[in-house]
């Protein structure tokens, strides 16, 4: 396996960022039209001569002078890698965009970065105080799409995306697209699960690590969300809300949208209704997604499952056919209870059935190949 | 004239000396009682003056202290009877018992002068050899429970009137015969009546084999309450030490009367107990249902009707095995190492949300269900989910007897012994005993598989590791192979989500 590359140019381009993040702070926010970064189009010294026009010239030169020994080691201390729109496994989506990263910092296993691709790519964002509702739909559809082999990119915020990562994190990959360094665990309260997709998936950031996070950084990482990712899909979002900013980035480069409805009495469902009002496609479903990328009927929701052995089969045909209790399975199959027992355990183990608080057997969404 | 009596008054499950002073002298005729008694105590006055009267002794007309010493203990009951009145027979001249100085006495008096048993005579008898007795006066039927204590001579007494004849030493009863503890279960409730469900077979098995607690769900019915009363036939018999554990508790609760039931002790207390009632409390302090399971089986049914009080109170026994109670002015610590089985419905109705018949609504359902994960189930190693046994196997044939269960319970105890050391089960493992128990490969990558899926909680790993030792030690293995790890897996208790 390779390592993806970056060039030194664009490893500064990452710490002049972080070096002008209070500048940009106090332009960008509060000014109208700040909710899409446009700074982040300009070169180098037009964006340090717009953010921070007094100390421009010793910024750039201070970011000129980092060595590149150090710019890669500080990489290889956070246990991070970078991929710089030079290298060929540049996720192909952001070239779409104009003012895309110019290298993706990433912790995680690099190979997923060549399945990055729009077509395999799903975006699922939503908002941070997210009712029970949204947040049951955000896992079982993280769940259903990871399933289906879509890679699900979300932002590892709390509420909806929270949900959305847990759900496909049980079921298959998913990228968490950062507004602070990658190796900052932000927020706090989603250590555990940065940790988790590091460990099985990536984590991808536009800023060097160790850099913090700033308010104008989440907008930013937006705009990558949406390059990445063929179709964006907006789980309960109130209006001005930041997911719809992901949703019209999206928009603009042309990719599918959708979301998913809500109660029309509910505030925090205001957003994704209005854009469904606005021509996005009804979301209720990962099948909806599905068909609307792929186009309908071409691939249906089908998770499948490892292979099973002959005596495990029919202990699930017999869950399928409604047995229910490890009790019911020995008596239908004349298995002794030690056998039915550990037959269950094991079909729960590859994840084919489940088992609730007192004992009930169900059946899960995997299929036996 | 003065003299003293040695007896002694219980106290939770032990007992303690009391010295029974009593002064008669002259004076207008009264009969005091002093030394901190409680009622019954007080009231022995009027049963001591009928019984020695209705004995042909005479009640002196002078003025009679009887003192309790020590006087800061509270003494209880009416076990003091009998000391008071020879104390008053000897000070009084009636009575001369050289030997009242190496005598207890303890009893209570009829007004025709016949002594009555009173509870707690193991722990009095106990008590009096320690104290250097070198004989105890107790009520006759208390005889054989008294004999139990070897090295200290038990006379049986069954009138007041007895006395005259036992000082003058024209007589002198023969020991009697200790009562039978018996420690293996007998001919009581067969694990065969429990026909068809061989799922809960197996779970009451791998419980009985490694001590593990149980919680069964099903339907009401479906023989939840006839398989608890059944574990105590497939556990190993009582060591005799256990035995006597056991028989120090009925005794003390004088329930030891008609003999101890055969085997260990079952308990099962309506769902409606309080705290006190479940593991013990009062002023003073009394035993409750959790030390009466001592060494047996505490069976809770309806577990998600118990007040929620009353099980947080089972906590903290539950692991230690023992139940502290304070009070102001005494203190007890009372032994309660008993396993617990509980039952539940799977839901309100009791149906089981599968049954299309159910009505429950869903949250009501989860709302039940969340009283299935409380502090104390989280103390409960196993699951059996149970369902109505079909006509077949109700009329089937009978399933295993308990005597063929109990064997291979045995044997893999015996192997737990060994390894843990004796008197000791997988259940009670340490964590740092828990570390050593060898798996093979397989088994090691299914605990950790499920570990890492987040299937498992920390403290349910560990659950795991000991249902699988005890399930290996049924099996004979001495390393926990894969099927071994699976049933573990498969038979643990699940955490709500």
């Amino acid at each position: 396996m390779t390592v993806p590359r970056a060039c030194p140019e664009c490893l500064r381009r990452a710490q002049l960022l972080a070096h002008l993040a209070p500048y940009i702070e106090k332009i960008a926010t509060g000014a109208p039209g700040s909710r899409s970064p446009e700074l982040l189009r300009l070169s180098n010294e037009d964006l340090a001569a717009a953010a921070a026009p007094k100390v421009a010239t010793r910024v750039l030169a201070g970011i000129d002078a980092i060595p590149e020994k150090r710019l890669r080691g500080d990489l290889v201390a956070t246990q991070c890698w970078a991929c710089c729109r030079h290298d060929a496994r540049y996720p192909p989506g952001l070239h779409d965009a104009a003012d895309a990263p110019w290298a993706l910092i990433g912790r995680g296993d690099p190979a997923l970065l060549e399945r990055l691709e729009p077509q395999a790519t799903v975006t699922v964002v939503g908002a941070r105080r997210a009712s029970a509702y949204g947040r049951g739909v955000a896992r079982e559809l993280g769940r259903e799409l990871a399933a289906a082999g879509l890679i699900v990119v979300s932002g590892l915020a709390f509420g909806i995306d929270a949900c959305v990562h847990r759900g496909a994190l049980d079921a298959g990959l998913t990228v968490a697209v950062l507004g602070c360094g990658a190796d900052v665990a932000y927020p706090a309260a989603h250590r555990s699960l940065w940790r988790r997709i590091g460990e099985r998936g990536l984590i991808l950031s536009e800023l060097p690590p160790g850099t913090g996070a700033w308010r104008w950084t989440f907008p930013a990482r937006n705009r990558t969300m949406a390059a990445l990712a063929g179709m964006t899909v907006v789980v309960e979002a109130a209006q001005r809300s930041g997911s719809l900013i992901t949703a019209d980035l999206a928009a603009d480069l042309g990719r599918d949208l959708g979301a998913v409805p809500g109660p029309i009495n509910s505030r925090a469902s205001a957003g994704a209704n209005d854009l469904l009002a606005g021509g996005a496609c009804v979301v209720r479903d990962a099948q909806d997604v599905l068909d609307a990328m792929l186009g309908p009927g071409l691939r249906k929701v089908e998770p499948r499952g490892p292979e099973l052995e002959p005596a495990l089969v029919g202990v699930l045909a017999s869950v399928e056919g409604g047995e229910q209790t490890c009790e019911a399975v020995a008596e239908r199959l004349d298995l002794s209870a030690a056998d039915a027992a550990s037959a269950l355990a094991t079909l729960e183990a590859l994840g084919y059935v489940s088992c609730s608080l007192v004992g009930v057997y169900s059946r899960t969404m995997l299929v036996a190949p | 004239m003065l003299a003293t009596a040695q007896t002694f008054t219980l106290d939770g499950l032990s007992a303690r000396p009391v010295r029974v002073e009593v002064d008669v002298h002259r004076g207008l005729p009264a009969f005091s009682v002093v030394g901190l008694p409680d009622a019954a105590v007080r009231e022995a006055r009027e049963r001591v003056r009928a019984a020695m009267v209705n004995c042909g002794f005479e009640f002196p007309l002078r003025r009679i202290v009887a003192n309790l010493a020590p006087a800061s203990l509270r003494k209880a009951g009416p076990g003091l009877d009998l000391a008071i009145a020879t104390a008053l027979l000897v000070a009084s001249g009636q009575l001369d018992l050289e030997q009242l100085g190496s005598l207890a006495l303890v009893g209570e008096l009829a007004l025709d002068g016949s002594v009555r048993p009173i509870p707690g005579v193991l722990a009095i008898a106990e008590a009096a050899r320690e104290r250097g007795r070198t004989a105890i006066v107790v009520p006759a039927e208390n005889g054989p429970e008294a004999a139990l204590v070897e090295e200290i001579d038990v006379i049986c007494l069954e009138s007041l009137g007895q006395l005259t004849a036992l000082a003058a030493g024209e007589w002198r009863p023969s020991r009697p015969e200790p009562m039978q503890l018996r420690l293996s279960p007998g001919a009581g409730p067969d694990l065969a009546d429990l026909r068809g469900q061989r799922h809960l077979r197996y779970a009451l098995e791998v419980a009985a084999a490694g001590g593990h607690s149980l919680l069964m769900v099903g339907p009401p019915g479906a023989g939840k309450s006839l398989a608890a009363s059944r574990l105590p036939s497939i556990m190993p018999p009582l060591a005799p030490e256990e035995g006597f554990e056991v028989a120090r508790i009925a005794s003390a609760c004088g329930r030891l009367g008609e003999g101890l039931a055969a085997g260990r002790p079952f308990r099962a207390p309506h769902h409606t107990v309080s705290p006190a009632g479940l593991v013990g409390g009062g002023n003073p302090p009394g035993p409750g249902e959790a030390t009466l399971a001592h060494r047996g089986v505490l069976f809770l049914d309806e577990l998600c009707e118990f007040r929620r009080d009353s099980l947080e109170a089972l906590r903290a026994p539950l692991e230690t095995g023992w139940v502290a109670i304070a009070r102001a002015g005494s203190w007890r610590h009372l032994p309660c190492r008993f396993m617990l089985v509980a039952a539940a419905n799977p839901c309100p109705c009791g149906r089981g949300e599968a049954d299309p018949e159910c009505s429950c609504a869903p949250l009501a359902v989860r709302r039940y269900q969340s009283r299935l994960s409380g502090a104390l189930a989280d103390r409960i190693d196993l699951l059996a989910a149970i369902r109505q046994p079909s006509a077949e196997e109700i009329g089937g044939p009978p399933g295993e007897t308990s005597t063929v269960v109990r064997a291979r319970v045995l044997a893999a105890r015996e192997r737990q012994e060994l390894r843990l050391g004796p008197g000791r089960c997988n259940a009670e493992m340490t964590p740092a005993e828990l570390r050593e128990s060898a798996l093979d490969e397989d088994a090691a990558s299914l605990l950790a598989e499920s570990y890492a899926r987040r299937r498992l909680s920390g403290r349910a790993h560990d659950r795991v590791l000991r249902l699988a030792r005890t399930i290996a030690d049924l099996a004979g293995a001495e390393t926990i192979g894969y099927e071994q790890m699976a049933q573990a897996l498969q038979l643990r208790r699940r955490d709500q989500e």
